[in-house]
This record gives structure tokens, sequence and C-alpha cells, in this order.
């Protein structure tokens, strides 16, 4: 089991990171010993047992709480904004988006 | 070659809920851009998100109204799932969706094709975040596009149904059908043009009796019309694609209006992994007995009920009975009411429960005229002429132009003879058009006082007139004693005018032929 | 010298919040070769340290023994007036248009801000070398790393910067750092502090801490941080939650215990796992002693096992990563953030974006995350990783059942020289052994110093509680604060 090429191409595709080749090369071996790492996990029998998604719900079931349907005033665009790199009037601005 | 078509429709309803679904940014329609973005909205670092519980009620009430008002498709556990992608309108890089544990499983949509009814089947429908919007034109700086997150988070109920529908017209009746109930049952204003109501088709063709062909799915379907011929379009491109010893390619497509046809999207989304994991930020939503009864509490008489209600053979109601709806009505408006059968014909019936505005103004005028046997009377003239003149007006029901009260009146003096029906569309259109003063209740007998509207009932003086005309028409009667049918209307004509119009035509005609009889 | 202290300095006039600021302005300055701080503003800070004199003078003092107190925040709590960078090229000039809950209440406590402290890059690592602005160095010796992530955190409080600072821990990101440079910390039960404003790490294991010279610090600082947060999902509104610290840990510091038997009733238990091969001797020894010196004065030790100690390190290296691959997304290059100069397409925007702004370690684990997330692994890595955390859990809640707290060292090791590990990050990982299955179950985790090895560098005890157990805790390591003096020590780096 390793980090093939192919492998860390369609990691890096749904990661949207550009690693170049040579990096590639070098990242191939660090996550090959970071796979080896995490794979004795499958080593274990879980069988039977429920994921444990929330570390609270050891204690017992807990759930959503939820908000009142209460719209708020003063969205302050301009401040939301402000580390944007690129805007127009109002909108974000980006590399055009091909359908 | 015997070609069936599969169709499987995946719809997006957007909750009218005041605020989003996990931010409370408000939710109104055509802001400027960004005003309605919250920091939470933009997934700005260090934001989290926190449920709205209106929208867990709108999908509670979504699953009773697919299910005869029963509870037992609504997931008491239901866990929220972060989808994994990139696009612009998707700020955290994640769409907050369910996966393994929808809120709603199960229910079904009836719809009525060609006369035949037809159960179309729901696999399931889940609670989802809204993306934003990209603009392509219109923008000053060339070669971009410009992100709006004013829609991203907005509630969205996505409803998947089984691939059930075997035409386009049947999935456009789904599609229909899913529209009243969801508007109906007041969890989505239902505009189309605004978004409120997307539709993704999927479709695959394969031989009767064959295994399942490859489907494809066309999305973004806002229209019925667009729905229909998209499908349409798809269904002979697939066909003509496998005639032509081809194979359909499954993936996703668009239907460009103009030209009529759908086209292959150029994401490379078909081959995404979503990477589907419980969200960390969002612990299981809980659904409880009262939450679910909160839900029915707030539901109004699904149109499935109405339906058969309507149908129903009509109670004889006398009017000492009618009180007692009466009594029923100020205790609780719907106590009595609810159960009242009116015994009206399938296609008025089913255009009643279409509208819930419109169905709503019937039943409060039917309660105005304190007698369940006005149904029938009412129902043709709320289809009829009040939705003619409210679809001309461009106006709503919400808004109409008589009130329930005085289309009351109008019901009870048509049916107690005092007017023609004639008489009482002048009357309708005389109020509706405002020409008379306030908006009171007895506008209508305000009307007939003053213009001597009442139609003449009293025999003698009918039969007075109708002595009258057979007198100056023996043409006519020579016509109709010879076997000329026709020549009676003619006489019936005849006495109208001799009597502008006020006189009361069954009776008219009763008299006519009386005399012509001897 | 402690808060309460410096707070009975400032209600007596003998000192006012400005000049403290400035005190702690001065030695940011004096001591920027440790490159603790990145973004400070002398004049933002001063403003508030008016501000705090002036509530002060307006009466306002009363019960709040944080007014116009120093206090430094990790980068990763976001801040409007300073900027957010999380240690990372991706936000260097990021500023946050609003602060962080934690940042908020301590604000609104009264504590004066000096600065942002470095740390590693978006919280992942364990010696503060992965920060984009550079490596933060040990007071203790400043060839060495102060531990991570919030080594920034810990040096500060170290060099007798700031009484105080908030740092985070995922995976030991609190604990760990404490240890490395001789001061005390406490990362709370999962939920007690609101994670709104936190830049996310991974989400079902990241909490806010404090860290401080005392546990008494830490209770005082603890108290003000806690509490639910209606803008956190996950922050917690239950009655045991609601228990205010100070109060109980007052309470518990307050009950007569006979002389001599500060520990009387205290069962501690002593994971054997914890010292297997591997823990360095001089750290063994010191974390013995000290347990020993709960021994001598009353506690009872229980022999108690954690049998999935070492498994907890694969199980947070597929949990966390995963978690993390996921909150990084938003990080596209589009609303906020690096945006790189030159790409093809929008495609290519958002992929260079994040190529130039993340570093490699940051990089391996978010591969790493959508390794373990994607379609055909996602079984065997991720839900089984969430199902071997049920049984680390387990193993606790049965540890639970014979002792009171448990002790044993916060890493197998005391502060490694800068560059010693950093070219293989599974080696880095597995220093994190003894802190990880504290964050997967949700736990309670304190580090306390206990003494020094060989080189002079420090060494922490870890002291772990059951869920809400905070107060007890503080109280533990408080007594034993005043049983021993090695939370006063001070390195000679410092002024």
């Amino acid at each position: 089991m390793s980090f093939d090429a192919e492998t860390l191409n369609r990691l890096s595709r749904l990661a949207a990171l550009d690693i170049s080749p040579d990096q590639l090369r070098s990242l191939g071996g660090e996550m090959d010993s970071i796979l080896a790492l995490i794979t004795q996990l499958q080593a274990t029998d879980t069988a039977g047992l429920t994921p444990l998604a929330h570390p609270l719900s050891v204690l017992g079931e807990i759930t959503l709480r939820l908000r009142a349907d209460v719209a708020a005033a003063g969205i302050d665009r301009a401040a939301n904004m402000e580390n944007a790199p690129e805007t127009e009037n109002g909108l974000f601005l980006v590399p055009k988006v091909l359908e | 070659m015997n070609w069936e078509i599969v169709i499987g429709i995946e719809t997006h309803v957007q909750l009218a809920t005041n605020s989003k679904i996990f931010s409370n940014a408000p939710t109104a329609f055509g802001a400027p851009p960004n005003t309605q973005a919250s920091v939470v909205d933009l997934a700005l670092p260090g934001t989290l998100p926190v449920l709205n519980g209106q929208a867990v009620q709108y999908a509670i009430k979504f699953g009773l109204a697919v299910n005869d008002g029963r509870s037992d498709n609504i997931a008491r556990r239901s866990v929220f799932a972060r989808k994994n992608y990139f696009y612009p309108d998707l700020p955290k890089g994640y769409q907050i969706s369910q996966f393994e544990s929808p809120v709603v499983t199960g229910g079904s949509v009836t719809i009525y094709v060609d006369g035949m009814e037809k159960v179309v089947t729901l696999t399931r429908a889940h609670l989802e975040e809204d993306a934003g919007k990209s603009l392509h034109e219109g923008l000053e700086t060339a070669g971009v596009s410009g992100i709006d997150l004013n829609r991203a988070g907005t509630p969205l109920l996505e409803v998947v149904s089984e691939p059930d529908m075997r035409s386009a017209a049947e999935a456009v009746a789904y599609a229909k059908a899913l529209h009243g109930i969801v508007t109906w049952i007041g969890i989505c204003d239902g505009n189309m043009q605004e978004g409120s109501f997307r539709c993704d088709a999927n479709v695959s063709v394969r031989l009767v009796g064959a295994p399942l062909g490859t489907r494809c799915e066309i999305k973004n379907l806002n229209s019925f019309r667009f729905m229909e011929k998209a499908i349409n379009y798809e269904t002979r491109r697939q066909i003509e694609l496998i005639e032509d010893g081809g194979k359909v390619i499954q993936q996703t497509r668009l239907y460009d209006a103009d030209r009529d046809e759908t086209r292959a999207m150029r994401s490379k989304e078909d081959a995404m992994d979503y990477r589907y994991f419980p969200d960390p930020d969002l612990l299981p939503l809980a659904i409880s007995d009262s939450d679910i009864a909160k839900a029915q509490a707030g539901m109004p008489e699904l149109p499935g009920t109405a339906l058969l209600r309507y149908l129903a053979e009509p109670l004889q109601i006398r009017e000492d009975q009618a009180i007692e709806y009466r009594k029923g009505r100020r205790r609780d408006i719907d106590a009595g009411w609810s159960q009242v059968q009116y015994g009206l014909p399938r296609a008025v019936a089913t255009q009643l429960v279409s509208d819930k505005k419109r169905n709503d103004y019937f039943e409060a005028t039917i309660q105005a005229a304190e007698n369940p046997k006005y149904g029938l009377l009412v129902a043709n003239w709320v289809v009829g002429e009040v939705t003619a003149y409210v679809n001309d007006a461009g106006g709503t029901f919400g808004n109409p132009p008589l009130t329930p009260a005085q289309l009351a009146l109008l019901a009870r003096r048509i049916d107690d003879g005092t007017i023609s029906g004639k008489t009482a569309k002048e009357i309708f259109h005389f109020i509706a058009r405002g020409d008379l003063v306030g908006s009171a209740d007895d506008a209508v007998d305000q009307l007939i006082a003053e213009r001597g509207l009442r139609q003449v009932s009293d025999t003698g003086a009918i039969e007075k007139i109708v002595d009258e005309v057979l007198a100056k028409n023996e043409k006519s009667v020579a016509e109709f004693k010879s076997g000329k049918e026709k020549a009676l209307q003619a006489l019936v004509g005849q006495v109208m005018k001799a009597s502008a119009g006020k006189a009361n035509p069954g009776q008219v005609n009763d008299v006519l032929r009386k005399k012509l009889a001897d | 010298m402690a808060i309460l202290d410096i707070a009975k300095r400032l209600a007596g006039r003998e000192v006012s919040a400005v000049e403290l600021a400035q005190d702690s302005l001065g030695k940011i300055n004096a001591l920027r070769d440790l490159n603790a701080f990145l973004h400070v503003d002398p004049d933002l800070t001063l403003a508030e340290a008016r501000r705090a004199d002036a509530r002060r003078e307006a009466g306002g003092g009363e019960g709040k023994p944080l007014l116009g107190v120093p206090i430094a925040h990790k980068d990763i709590f976001v801040t409007r007036d300073w900027r957010s960078t999380a240690g990372s090229k991706m936000l260097a000039n990021y500023v946050s248009p609003f602060d962080a809950t934690v940042v908020t209440r301590l604000s609104e406590a009264g504590m004066v801000c000096v600065g942002k402290l470095n740390c590693d890059e978006f919280a992942m690592g364990s010696s503060n070398e992965n920060s984009a602005f550079g490596p933060v160095k040990n007071p203790w010796d400043t060839s060495c790393i102060p531990g991570g992530s919030s080594g920034g955190s810990a040096a500060a409080i170290a060099a007798g910067i700031v009484p105080a600072t908030t740092g985070t821990d995922t995976g030991g990101s609190l604990r760990q750092p404490a240890a490395m440079c001789g001061i005390t910390a406490i990362k709370p039960t999962y939920g007690r502090v609101s994670r709104y404003g936190m830049i996310a790490f991974a989400s079902s294991l990241d909490q806010g801490g404090p860290m401080a010279r005392s546990a008494e610090d830490c209770a005082l600082l603890l108290d003000a941080m806690v509490g639910f947060d209606p803008l956190d999902s996950t922050s917690l509104d239950t009655q045991e939650a609601k228990v205010p610290v100070w109060r109980a840990f007052s309470d518990q510091i307050a009950s007569k215990r006979p002389p001599d038997k500060d520990f009387d009733g205290l069962r501690v238990g002593v994971p054997k796992e914890f010292f297997a091969a591997g823990l360095a001797p001089d750290v063994a020894a010191r974390v013995h002693e000290a347990i020993a010196t709960f021994e001598k004065h009353g506690a009872t030790i229980v022999a108690i096992s954690l049998p999935r100690t070492a498994l907890s390190i694969p199980t947070y290296y597929v949990i966390a990563p995963a978690e993390a691959s996921s909150n990084l997304s938003r990080f596209d290059g589009m609303r906020f953030g690096h945006r790189a100069a030159d790409y093809k397409d929008l495609g290519d925007m958002i992929a260079k974006s994040r190529a130039e702004g993340f570093g490699r370690e940051v990089q391996r684990r978010i591969l790493t995350g959508a390794y373990v997330l994607s379609h055909g692994y996602y079984d065997a890595y991720y839900l089984q990783a969430q199902r071997v955390r049920r049984l680390i859990a387990d193993d606790f809640q049965d540890a639970f059942k014979s002792c009171d707290l448990i002790m044993g060292p916060v890493a197998p090791t005391t502060a490694w020289k800068i560059g010693e590990k950093s070219s293989d990050p599974v080696a880095m990982y597995l220093e994190d052994i003894f802190t990880l299955g504290v964050s997967l179950a949700g736990l309670p985790g304190m580090s306390v110093p206990c003494g020094f090895d060989a080189s002079n560098l420090p060494v922490g005890l870890q002291i772990i509680g059951n869920y809400f157990q905070e107060p007890a805790m503080l109280a533990a390591a408080h007594r034993y604060q005043q049983l021993t003096d090695w939370h006063l020590r001070i390195p000679g780096a410092a002024t």
C-alpha cells in the first residue's frame, strides 16, 4: 500500500492543491509513512461499535440546539468584504466561471 | 422499437423562512449583492453554523403532507453531512446537507394525467443550504465573474422522487403537484422565476422489459414548460443515439431554451468524489413527539383531504342545523366546517384544492353564507367568474374583488330567486370595479335595492308579459307548435326583453310552455 | 507574580493598566528574538489599557480581578483590531470583522491585549516550526523548540512577557508547549469554551484554554472563558457545564485538609502505558517524583491501564486531518486570504493560491484528510477511527471507576533542538502519544511544571480529569504548587 503518483495526483486535485511534480515526489515518501501509521488502525476489531462523532455523546445522547427564525439587521458588507482580493459593486470577483 | 422512458425528479424547494438555515442573515429576494451575506455565509475564518428551527418545522410539515398527516416517515434522529467540492458560489468549499440519514424518508404524491391517477413515491427529502450566485455579464472588469452570496445559506428541502414517471407529461404533473403541496402548506412561496422551486430531471430510456438505461441529469429546470420540452428533447436524443448504435454517457446537462436542446455541462462534477462525512460542527438533529405535534397543529387541511370532502355527498342541512354550524364557527373556525362535505364535481373540486389562497376564499365564503348547501354555487363562482376577474386584473385571492361576505350574499340572492344569474354577474362586476361606496357586507342588497334589480318572479306579472309577447309573436308561436324548439328561445328572449331582463328565466320558460301547450 | 497579586496592585493603585501594558510591550521588544509575537500594535494596546484604567476609576473594578491585566492571544483567535494569521501565509494580512467569543469575554473581563501570538500553522504541529513566520524559541534554551502548536503562547508566559495567554489544544497543543516551557495550562472539557472565532483545525477536537504561571491563574482565566455560546452549536448548555469554575475551584481549595494530607481522599490513577519504552528517563523520573509528592501528602496511587494509548496516534491522525481538510477548503483565494498572482483560470487560481498559501505540514494533512474521506476508504479509515475513538473514550471511563484523576507525563521527551525532528512528520506525531487520547475523548487535561531534566529543560506533569472536573484538577494542581516551586522558576533567557 502506498501513495503512488496517481493517487497523489487525484488527491491534490480533490484538495485543489497545485503541487509540482518535484514536490509530489518528496511528498510521496512522507505520505507513505503517514499511511503506514494510520493503517495500523485496521488491525483493531471494532465490530458492533458505533462511531464516536462527538466526544460528549459518551455521557449520553446529545443533540442539536435550534435557533429562532429571526433575521438579524445590520450586515456590514464593507467590513465583511474588506479582505477580498478583488471586488466590483459589492460582488466578489473571480476568474470567469465556465459552466 | 418499444421504448420506455424512465424519469425521476429532484426538486430544490426553498423554504420560506425569515433567516437562513445556518445563519441569521435575512432571506428576502432581490437585495443588493452580498448585503444579506453574514460572516457565517461568507465562511470567514472562525464562523460556525447554528440551525434554524423553523426550517426543521417546515421539513416536518412536508413529511406530514406527503404521508396523509402521519409521521412515520419523519426521522427522529437525522444527521447533517458535509458535501465537499470547490466552486465560487460555495464559500466553505463544502455544502452542509444530509446524506445517510435525511429528515424525511418516503411519502408519495398523487398525480392525474389523462384522467388516470398515479401515485409517485418519494425516496426522501432532506435539508441543506443553498449556494450563492455567479454573474457572468455586465461587469466592468474583463474576464471575471462576480459572486453574490445573498442566496448562500438559504434553507432548501431537496425532495427526491423514485424514478416512477414514464413521460414528460407525468413528470410535469408531478412537479406541479409537488409545487401545489409546498405552497399549500406554506413552506415555500413557489415563485419559480425567483428560484424558489427548482427541478432537476433524471432521464433514461430502455426497451420495455429491459434493465434501467444510463441516465442523464438535466439541471435547474425552473419552469414547467421548459421541463416538458427539455425532457422531450432529451428522450429523443437518447433514443436516437441508441438507435444509431451509440451509448448514453452518464452526464449532467443543461436545457437551452433558445435552441430547445440539452447540452452537456463543462464542469467535471460527474467524476467528483464528495467525501461526505457527518458535519462535526453540528450535533445530530433530534425530532420529538412535541416537535411533530407542533407541526401538525400548524398544518392546514391537506389538499387531498379537502378534495375527498368536496367530492363526498353533501348532507342535507336544514336552516336550524345551519345554526349549529354557525355555533361551531364561533367556538373554533374549523370545528364544524372541517367536516363539511359538498358533493362537488371532480373538475371543480380539483381546481379548488390547487390554490390555497383561493381555497381559503371559498371556505370563508361558505362560512359567511352559513350553510354548506351553497357549496356548488359558490365553488362555480370562485373557480369561474372570480378567478377570471382576478387573473385579468392581475390580482390575487389575498385581495379578492368581493369579500367572502359579499360573495356569500350574492350566492344567497341567486339561490333564493331574488336575482337571476345574469344580474348576479352584473352586480359582481359592479362591486369588483369599486363603483359601490365602501366594502359593506350587504353591498349586494344595497345594489339590488338602489337599481331595482330584483327579478320578477311573480307568476301573475310574468303571465301578463307572456300573454303580450305571445300576442305579438304569432309566427314564433306557430313555429314552435309545428315542432321547432328553437322558436321557444326566441319567445323567451322576447319576454326577457319586455321585462327589461328582470323576469325569472326559469319561470318564464315554465309559463311559456304551459301557455303554448294550451 | 500571580494574577491575583497583580489585581491587588491595580486595585491599590500601586500600578496602572497602562504601566503594565507598557512593561509587556517593552518586554516583547526586548525579547523579540524569541519570535513569540506576530502582530503587535502599541497604540491599540495602550488605548485598551487606558480604557481599563478609566473603567476602574468609574468603579468598574469591583469583582473583576482581570481588569487591566495584560494578555496575548494565540493567532488562531480572530480579533478585529489585530491581524489574525493562524501562523499561515494564507492569512498573512487577514483582518477579521469580528472578535472570537473567547476574546470578547476576556475583553469584557477587562483584560488588555498586548498582541497576537505565533503558532504552528493552523495549529498543526508540536514544535511551532510550522509557522510561516519563523519558529518560536524556547526561553529556557533558545536553540530549542517551545513545543506546539501554542508555542508563542507558552514562550510568552515562560519569558515573563505577559501573565496570561490563550492557546488552543486539538491533540495536545496547550499541554505540550506548557510542559516544554515549564508553565501551567489547561485544556477544558470539549464544548466548555466556545469555538466561535477560533480558526478551525479539527472541529470535534479543538478547544481553547488559558496558559499562565499557576493553576490559580488558569482557574481565573478559564472561569472567564467558559460558558454557553449560542453561536457555537457544539457549545455546552448543560447543568454540569454551568458550574462556575472559579467558585468551585475556590470551594475545593478552601476545604479543610488534615495537616500534610492535602490530597487526602484523592485517588490518582497512573496508566502503565504512559511509562513504557520511549519515555526519556529524566521525564519519567520527574513525573514519578511528582506523583510521589501526591502520595506523600495523602493521595492513593492506583495502577490503571489505558490499553489503546498507542492506538490514539493513528486514530487522531485520521480524524484530525479529515476534519481539517474540509475546514480548510474555505481558503480558496476568492473572498479573503492569499490569492496567487499568476494563474490560467479559476481552477488554477484556487489550486495555486492554496499551494502557495499553505505550508508543507498543512498540505500533508489536507491530503491525508482527503484520502481517508474518499470513496472506498471512508469506512476503513474514517469510520474505523471513529469507532476506535469510542474504545479510547470507554477506556478512560473504565479507568475513572477506580481513580479520580489520572497522572503521567505530557510528552515522552523534553524540548528538542529546532530542526531536529522537522524532517520526519511521523516522528513528530509520535511525540503526541500521551495527549491525543484525552482530546479524542473530549476530556479535560492539564500540564503542570514538575521539574527539569539534566539540560535544565522543563518537564510537565499531565493531570487528566473526567468530564467537567476542571475545578478538582485545578485544585489538586494548586495544592501541588503550594508544596513545590517548579512553577515559579524563571528561565535565564528572560529579563
